[in-house]
């Protein structure tokens, strides 16, 4: 065992007596159950249920409106979920602050967006969450941090500023710094939409690379053939609801609902 | 295209001159001055004016009697601080120039900037004690302080201190410089009771401790009027809007007669102090305000990235939104900052019986041998505040051409 992973085992056993980890069945490791969400009046997710197991590679795909993002952002509380459970490797998400840090301690995120800390170089963006989270020594966490910039590839570009830095060359960074906090599960949120399309291969193939590592992957994308390389299991997400659910054979080969057909056929040319 | 003009070999036309009328001084003079019948003679008239009052300035400079500044100079520079103490000033000066030049051979271009500023004034202030009642000990003190600056520069070269130690440095620096100004009772350093402090030394220090003390003040005023606290939040609005709805005078005024009223008798507050504290309160509100216009300007990605990667609300604040919110609010600032300069003169009317630069040039017109003398006192504290606040401004510009690098 290296000295990382002694690390995070021993923090993992600290949570685990903080925050009162259940057990869980079998290499489960999110369970949401009838989760709900409004905005205002607005009823944004309407129960949604999913259950991820340990290495899973899950696409959540649907129209603009349809709250794909939205549940994403509950499971690492980045919106509150009103209603039903949600359970990260046996951690419960509630209101209380320390089962939330806890929470967020194994989930890594990816935005649209990139959301770089423009301040920072890229290799600073990447070691602040170990440093300071994890109370990693400067040299140590930039070791790690370059180990991740080479694994994403883009090691000669760490003393630079996200201002520097091409939109895919961003993102790569982006995910290299939500890796350094080594989770358990990634999640991303639309992460190749505000790219160029040159670029948004170079993303793609760091997300293959990592699903194949065995990586807990959850995805918002429209990037099929992406979903269909590596996707263990599609979501189709409509109004709040999940519509169809299955593994990409099915969704792209004969998926059952009118509305996924329907929607497959606009955004599969 | 017919095939005779293809046999001809094309030349390049050589370059030309420019027309004789498009360059040169005379161009110059009357594309600028006088590039129409009315623009001549708005020129004309213009420089004359301009030329009336250059001369009528330079008889009054020349036939001034500067001797009111001179004679008075200890007075203007420290007011009533024991000659015999003076040392005490200089010391100062002199641990504040070598930790100058230090960080300024750590430090970026507005550093370098002030520091230079600071190397010149005390050459100049130099030059000026030698025409003074001071002594030829003080003047060479200060030439000696000038040298100190760039000793500490080119030791700090030499070093490479870092800047966790020049943090240290600067705060034991501004613990020492008061000690050392006040003395410690019972000591061999004795007591020079701060009501005897004046002048330029005076302002220096209220406007000094009012940037020092005010930024992180207004900065947690910032943080608390956006807090997710109710009470918090209410009462930081609170604070920052009476304090802005307010007159500074009056705020002083509060200092110097209601504090008094109110306190029990035992209990008596430094007229300094007092003079600080109400500084500080009114500067914080603006600080505050001007920090809330770049939290604002914060994305909320950013605190969502920063959620996301575990840092807690206090972190958050420290590495991800202050830095950024504190560097884009920099120029307003430091426009701030030269307000609160300015503004040290209202100690002087607000009856604290503390006499700074213009209190003691008032002080020292009062004096029958000078009466008639104001022009020559109200010049010279201008310029000195000019001087200050054009370093201040510079050194303003300098830091935002800086902070171009890793810009969003």
């Amino acid at each position: 065992m290296s000295s990382d992973q002694e690390a995070v085992a021993a923090d993992a056993a600290v949570e685990a007596l903080e925050v009162g980890r259940q057990p869980m069945k079998r290499d489960e490791i999110v369970v949401c159950r009838d989760v709900h969400k409004w905005f205002g009046q607005v009823h944004v997710l309407r129960g949604i249920d999913m259950t991820i197991r340990q290495g899973e590679v899950v696409v959540i795909f649907g129209p603009s409106g349809s709250g794909k993002s939205t549940f994403i952002r509950t499971i690492n509380r980045l919106e509150e979920h009103q209603r039903g459970d949600i359970v990260v490797d046996g951690i419960e998400l509630t209101n209380d602050i320390r089962n939330i840090a806890a929470i967020r301690r194994e989930i890594g995120m990816v935005f649209q967006s990139f959301n770089l800390f423009p301040h920072l170089t890229a290799l600073d963006n990447v070691t602040l969450g170990p440093r300071k989270v994890r109370g990693w020594s400067r040299q140590r966490a930039e070791e790690k941090a370059m180990e991740l910039l080479k694994r994403v590839g883009i090691p000669e570009q760490a003393n630079k500023y996200p201002a520097q830095l091409s939109g895919g060359q961003q993102q790569r960074v982006a995910i290299a710094r939500a890796l350094a906090m080594q989770p358990k599960i990634m999640l991303f949120d639309e992460p190749t939409s505000a790219l160029d399309p040159e670029m948004i291969n170079e993303v793609l193939e760091v997300m293959k690379e990592l699903a194949q590592s065995g990586m807990t992957m959850i995805c918002v994308t429209h990037e099929m053939g992406f979903a269909r390389a590596v996707a263990d299991r599609m979501f189709f997400f409509d109004e709040g609801l999940v519509v169809e659910e299955g593994p990409p054979s099915q969704i792209f080969g004969s998926p059952q609902e009118e509305r996924t057909k329907q929607f497959l056929s606009q955004i599969l040319h | 295209m017919s095939g005779a003009d293809l046999d001809l070999p094309r030349l390049p036309p050589a370059p030309l001159p420019p027309p004789v009328s498009t360059v040169g001084p005379a161009a110059w003079l009357r594309q600028n001055l006088f590039n129409s019948w009315a623009g001549s003679v708005a020129t004309v008239l213009l420089g004359a004016l301009l030329l009336l009052v250059v001369t009528a300035s330079a008889q009054w400079v020349l036939s001034a009697r500067w001797g009111v500044v001179t004679e008075n100079l200890r007075l203007l520079l420290v007011g009533q601080y024991e000659p015999a103490e003076l040392w005490r000033v200089w010391l100062d000066l002199a641990i504040l120039s070598v930790l100058a030049g230090l960080t300024a051979a750590r430090g970026s271009a507005p550093l370098r900037t002030l520091t230079t500023w600071l190397a010149a004034g005390q050459l100049l202030l130099g030059l000026l004690i030698l025409t003074s009642d001071i002594g030829p000990t003080a003047a060479g003190a200060m030439l000696i302080n000038a040298g100190l600056v760039w000793l500490g520069y080119f030791a700090g070269l030499r070093a490479g201190l870092s800047s966790r130690a020049l943090s240290i440095a600067w705060l034991a620096f501004i613990v020492i410089a008061v000690v050392l100004l006040h003395g410690i009772p019972g000591s061999p350093l004795r007591v020079v009771p701060s009501v005897s402090w004046g002048g330029l030394l005076l302002t220096f220090l209220l406007a000094i401790a009012g940037i020092v003390l005010s930024f992180p003040f207004g900065v947690l005023l910032a943080l608390g009027r956006r807090s997710d606290l109710l009470v918090v939040r209410a009462l930081c609005t609170a604070f920052i809007e009476i304090v802005r709805g307010v007159p500074l005078v009056t705020i002083l005024f509060m200092a110097a007669i209601m504090l008094p009223l109110f306190l029990p008798s035992t209990l008596r507050i430094d007229a300094v102090l007092r003079a600080i504290g109400g500084i500080t309160i009114f500067s914080a509100a603006y600080v505050a305000e001007n920090v809330r216009g770049g939290l604002q300007a914060i994305p909320s990605g950013q605190i969502e990235a920063a959620n996301a990667i575990g840092l807690n609300a206090v972190q958050r604040n420290m590495y991800i939104v202050l830095p950024q919110a504190l560097r884009s609010v920099i120029p307003a600032n430091v426009g701030l900052f030269i307000s609160l300069l300015k503004d040290t003169t209202l100690v002087f009317i607000a009856g604290l019986g503390l006499l700074e630069l213009l209190g003691i040039g008032s002080s020292v017109l009062s004096r029958p041998e000078w009466f008639g003398a104001r022009l020559e006192v109200y010049v010279f504290i201008s310029a000195v505040f000019f001087v200050l606040c054009y370093t201040m401004s510079q050194a303003s510009y300098r830091l935002e051409a800086a902070m171009g690098v890793g810009k969003r």
